[in-house]
């Protein structure tokens, strides 16, 4: 039994160790801003652990030490009283170098994450709704706006500027794997410049409580390469794929027919609805409702029949559709590639 | 014993403020909102038939996250582009005491639903059932018809108009008791 005890620990601290890997981790830098952060969290947790073992010491030895017999204990030793009084000055002289220390640590620390983003060439719109992610791609020309939901794709090694508000109350933007969080304030822009060192799939999450749906409002960055990245933006800008089958041309009626067409957006289509996520493309995306689900025909039937009952609260009512209607829209949607 | 009590007593009075408002954001009925038939009158011989909606009404009007549901969807779905924020525009306003076709729950959904011919677009099919109660609900709000403790408060930002909830009851508005 003994003997299982280490092994039984080491495997706990495996698993445990285990969770700070992966797509959502700030201990699992994968770009400049979060590197920095992370180291920040190792030297800040090391030394404070190291300071803590020395006072530990300080307070146990004393107990343990069996006191000198004094032959004298009402005379005053100077000497030994200097002695202590030189200890305790060193050791608030300490504490002032390391709390001084840290906090310079911490400003050059943002210092350089400010500096990430200054000579970006890419800059997104964030703006969060109750309980959802809306993304726009700024450009120059007004033609290659892009508004998407979501699903937030970047240039992979470029900085890129994130300019986050939002509509209803406060969220926060973080995706611990490239930088730290950041709120999102009704009437305010706040700005965040984050940049993926590698082509990957980063998630991140709302966190700053926002209602019932807060724990189901994730997001997803995806860092490619240049020239995937021109590509995605390319097909997103154009309007939605026309409807291929009978079924879904018949779901595309109804989605204009029913109440799908007064909170979304299909581009090319008269669906218009700037309230809720645009549709253009939503069968390319990878989730559904914010990360709750994967993207499948199934799940956006599932979604479509009862938002309530998969995000109870979230601001898409429940639809009231027969079967028939149900599966023609989901064959729309699931060509909005 | 009666210390017992002293401590009781607190905590049961505690223990009633986790009671929260029910938030139905299903529909009522499995089977949909269903359709319910609008009489073009309700005149009718031998006294008036209760009407078939008087729960549903009932139950939308004095609750409060129906209420502001319904405030944020008059916004989502453009009312204000015909009625601003209650004052009136192209169509007639919703914060006064005159009432076109009726101040009750039952014909301000049937507004909604159905149209009405000088201009009021019908949302039949574009709004589901349980939200044009949510709106019904909270167009009354507007002139002061609904429960203060269930009226929403006010924005964030500027409002046109008192916070729906401190809205004096329009048909009482200036004339002494
Ligand atoms: C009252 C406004 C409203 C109506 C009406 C509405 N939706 Fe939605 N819809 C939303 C909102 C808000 C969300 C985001 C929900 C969330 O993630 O919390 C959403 C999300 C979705 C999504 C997932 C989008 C994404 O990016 O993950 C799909 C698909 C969708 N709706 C389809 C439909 C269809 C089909 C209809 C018609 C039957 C419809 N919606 C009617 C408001 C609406
Ligand atoms: C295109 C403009 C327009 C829009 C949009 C519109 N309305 Fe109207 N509404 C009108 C007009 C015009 C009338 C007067 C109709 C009449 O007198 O026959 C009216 C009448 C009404 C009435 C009846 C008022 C009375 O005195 O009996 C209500 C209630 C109402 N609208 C609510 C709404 C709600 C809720 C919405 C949003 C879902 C909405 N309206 C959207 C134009 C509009
Ligand atoms: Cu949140």
């Amino acid at each position: 039994m003994k003997r299982f005890a280490p092994i039984a620990f080491a495997t706990a601290i495996a698993l445990f160790l285990q969770g700070c890997a992966g797509w959502q981790s700030a201990l699992d830098p994968k770009g400049p801003a979060a590197s920095e952060l992370a180291w920040l969290i190792w030297f800040f947790t090391g030394l404070c652990a190291a300071v803590w073992v020395l006072v530990m010491i300080a307070l146990a030895l004393p107990l343990m030490m069996r006191p000198r017999e004094r032959a004298e204990p009402l005379v005053i030793d100077a000497d030994a009283d200097n002695r202590k009084l030189r200890v305790v000055m060193t050791a608030i002289g300490l504490t002032a170098v390391i709390l001084v220390g840290l906090t310079l640590l911490s400003f050059f620390a943002n210092r350089t994450l400010a500096a990430i983003g200054s000579d970006a060439a890419l800059t997104i719109r964030i703006t969060g709704h109750q309980w959802w992610w809306e993304v726009r791609y700024e450009d120059a020309t007004p033609s290659h706006i892009l508004t998407t939901a979501n699903e937030i794709h970047i240039p992979a090694g470029e900085p890129v500027r994130l300019l986050i508000t939002s509509t209803d109350v406060i969220h926060s933007f973080w995706v611990p794997s490239l930088s730290g969080k950041l709120d999102l304030i009704p009437g305010h822009m706040n700005v965040l410049d984050i940049k993926a060192d590698k082509p990957g799939v980063y998630r991140g999450q709302c966190a700053e409580f926002c209602g019932a749906q807060h724990a189901n409002m994730g997001t997803f960055i995806i860092a490619e390469p240049r020239e995937k990245f021109d590509a995605w933006w390319n097909d997103q800008l154009q309007p939605a794929a026309a409807p291929m089958s009978d079924e879904a041309k018949a779901g595309e009626d109804l989605f204009l027919k029913r109440p799908c067409v007064m909170c979304h957006k299909v581009g090319g289509t008269p669906a218009g609805g700037t309230v809720a996520p645009d549709l253009t493309h939503i069968a390319s995306r990878q989730t559904l409702a914010a990360g709750t689900l994967t993207m499948s025909r199934g799940n956006l039937a599932a979604w479509i029949a009862d938002p309530q009952g998969i995000k109870p609260g979230s601001h898409m009512p429940v639809a009231d559709l027969s079967g028939d209607e149900l599966n023609a829209i989901v064959a729309y949607l699931e060509g909005l590639k | 014993m009666r210390c017992a009590v002293a401590v009781l007593f607190p905590v049961v009075l505690m223990l009633v403020a986790c009671q929260r408002e029910e938030r139905d954001t299903r529909p009522q009925s499995a089977l949909g909102s269903g359709e319910q038939p609008t009489p073009v009158t309700t005149l009718e011989p031998g006294g008036q038939r209760p009407s078939p909606t008087d729960n549903k009404a009932a139950s939308f009007e004095a609750n409060a996250f129906h209420l502001s549901e319904g405030k944020r969807l008059f916004g989502w779905f453009n009312c204000s582009g015909c009625h601003a924020n209650g004052g009136g525009g192209m169509g007639p306003a919703l914060m006064d005491e005159k009432w076109i076709y009726g101040s009750s729950m039952e014909s301000i959904h049937a507004t909604i639903r159905d149209g009405r011919p000088n201009g009021m677009p019908s949302f039949r099919d574009k709004i589901p059932d349980d939200q044009i109660w949510e709106l019904a609900a909270f167009v009354r709000s507007l002139s002061g018809n609904a429960p203060s403790s269930a009226a929403p408060s006010r924005n964030d930002d500027m409002m046109a108009h008192p916070s729906e909830n401190r809205m004096p009851n329009a048909a009482t508005l200036g004339k002494s008791p």
